[in-house]
């Protein structure tokens, strides 16, 4: 059976969440094979074993913290060009959107990105897509060369298979050209406690309706009760209210979590293309003619200030705490 | 310094947009075009690099005739002089046609620095600089919400998911840039009826080079299978807030077990 190759996100020797459902969609194609560039493989290796990773090809050493995309790309291609795998699939990220791109082109493969589903069909790996801000459903698959494929967190549920997750070491001689950008500095802006906005399973977003800087205290303390991350409309970034980073929607991050709170946001299209997709959604809103309404599960029209903190009582009062 | 600017005229996403019942490409008849949103971020970018190094801002697209009215708008903001791709063969071309395509056009008119909105609205691939960088074997200076020129050497802050990187490279280079990077200027009517006059070249594949086997819906890499507008959401339930709305929603919470 062939392999389908899994780039691993991970950090300080943690699987990320994301890596187990691309090892859960994986299956479906083949033997799932973890792609480990960087320090930490050993300490990631029971997770991967857990989800059902057949092997683990490990790649370590400072060029993939001291180059830019091409190095994971250069060890991709070369674990095409070795394994000829069924697929790639990597994580959907900026960064990894870059690798999927270099790996494309140096295997002169098609690529798929941003996929919120895949299943085998008709002997091909189809993907699903959500485009044009959540509007239209695509089926796409790859015609030539290596199916490579980026998925977006959320897209499953992973789902535990055992796996024997056998390390294998691989050696990578990084071509000059993939030297000739250099990382000199990484610097770590504040990100607190919070779970990744793209990764979360819960987001609580606060838009114009919050009115200033200081009112998004009430959206920090929504999203700490739930344990969720917290994300702003592009009002709120652009008005510097709160970072540019958090930012939902067409410009910003694409979120597809299980439950997406939009409070003080009405809900424009530039907003809801980047969180139409989430499989819930509540709004809180003044404006009963919002547009966030016509796509909340569960609508409250009033004002925040109010609605907001008898929520937060209500949840703190189910916790327990 | 020779900047080249990349911009892809995409459809207004304010605007229903839709794909083509038959090839399943964008349908760009139907919909108003205007230029990538990203990309006037670029244009400045260039432009305020050309400020403080001298040089020549180029604008390349690649698209049909309706594509030149991103171009203009380029043209208008400051830039210098375009060059268009356009031929019927690259219809329906995938990114990586794509990248092959833009790849032998900035190999025939030559650059020092190439600059890239960081994706477009319609793809949102956001993949296209990783790309060209890895076609012409220059280096990936991409995501930038900073750029730096001294001399020949290039930095950028690269965003990152918890902050950024400062990457560094030597021209020539493909650059991207991401919204924070600056605030890209209107154009003045000055600038408007300057546009114009300015020089526009028109390519054709034979121009540049492109093998038509590489190019267009029938050779790409990627097929739309099948797509479907989504169903819109089953409507969910609405209250007026009386006092309780906070209540109410906590038990929406607890009933889908969120809580």
């Amino acid at each position: 059976m062939a392999e389908v190759l899994v780039l691993a996100e991970h950090s300080g020797g943690d699987v990320k969440k994301v890596t187990l459902e691309l090892l859960t969609l994986a299956r479906q194609f083949g033997e799932p094979a973890v792609v480990w560039a960087g320090a930490g493989a050993a300490d990631g290796q029971p997770r991967l074993a857990e989800y059902g990773a057949a092997k683990v090809y490990v790649a370590d050493g400072s060029d993939f913290t001291d180059y830019v995309t091409a190095p994971e790309a250069e060890l991709l291609a070369s674990l095409v060009t070795g394994t000829s795998p069924a697929a790639v699939l990597l994580a959907s990220t900026g960064q990894n959107k870059e690798v999927a791109g270099r790996l494309a082109v140096k295997t002169s493969s098609g690529m798929l990105c941003d996929a919120v589903g895949l299943v085998a069909q008709d002997g091909k790996i189809v993907a699903e897509q959500s485009v044009f801000g959540g509007a239209t459903v695509v089926h796409s698959a790859v015609k030539t060369g290596t199916p490579i494929v980026t998925v977006r967190p959320n897209s499953v549920a992973a789902e535990p298979a055992p796996g024997a997750a056998e390390l294998s070491a691989v050696s990578l001689s990084l071509s000059d050209a993939a030297k000739s950008a250099k990382v000199t500095e990484k610097i770590v802006q504040e990100t607190g406690e919070r779970p990744e906005l793209a990764e979360a399973a819960i987001v609580v977003s606060g838009g114009r309706g919050v009115g200033s800087a200081d009112g998004f205290e009430i959206i920090e303390k929504l999203a700490d009760s739930l344990g969720a991350a917290v994300g702003a409309s592009r009002a709120v970034t652009d008005a510097g209210w709160y970072p540019h980073k958090f930012q939902v929607g067409q410009t910003g991050t694409t979120v597809s979590p299980q439950l997406y709170m939009a409070i003080g946001i009405s809900g424009a299209i530039q907003h809801r293309a980047g969180m139409q997709t989430s499989k819930t959604i509540i709004a809180v809103n003044k404006d009963p003619e919002a547009p966030i309404f016509e796509l909340a599960d569960f609508g409250v029209v009033g004002d925040l200030f109010q609605v907001v903190p008898q929520l937060l009582e209500n949840i703190q009062k189910r916790s327990g705490s | 310094m020779n900047i080249v600017v990349c911009v892809k005229q995409v459809p207004d996403t304010w605007a229903e947009r839709k794909l083509k019942q038959g090839d399943a490409t964008l349908d760009r008849e139907s919909v108003d075009g205007l230029i990538n949103e990203l990309d006037e971020y670029a244009i400045e970018e260039a432009l305020q690099i050309k400020e403080a190094h001298g040089g020549e801002v180029t604008v390349l697209t690649m698209g049909p005739e309706k594509a030149a009215e991103s171009v203009r708008k380029a043209l208008s903001m400051g830039a210098d002089k375009a060059v268009h791709l356009i031929d019927d063969a690259l219809a329906g071309s995938d990114v990586l046609q794509t990248s092959y395509a833009l790849a032998q056009v900035l190999g025939s008119i030559g650059f020092d620095l190439v600059v890239l909105g960081a994706e477009s609205t319609d793809a949102r691939m956001g993949a296209m600089a990783a790309m060209l960088a890895e076609r012409l074997g220059v280096p990936q200076l991409s995501l930038a919400s900073k750029v730096e020129i001294d001399g020949t050497a290039v930095t950028i802050h690269r965003q990152s998911e918890d902050g950024y990187w400062k990457v560094a490279g030597d021209l020539p280079a493909v650059v991207s840039v991401v919204e924070k990077i600056n605030e890209p200027r209107y154009p003045s009517f000055k600038g408007i009826m300057a546009a114009k006059k300015k020089p526009m070249q028109v390519m054709s594949l034979a121009d540049a080079g492109i093998d038509p086997s590489l190019v267009g819906l029938a050779n790409a890499a990627t097929e739309v299978v099948d797509f479907a507008e989504r169903p819109p959401r089953q409507s969910g339930t609405i209250v007026k807030d009386e006092g309780d709305g906070g209540g109410k929603a906590a038990e929406f919470l607890a009933v889908s077990k969120f809580i």
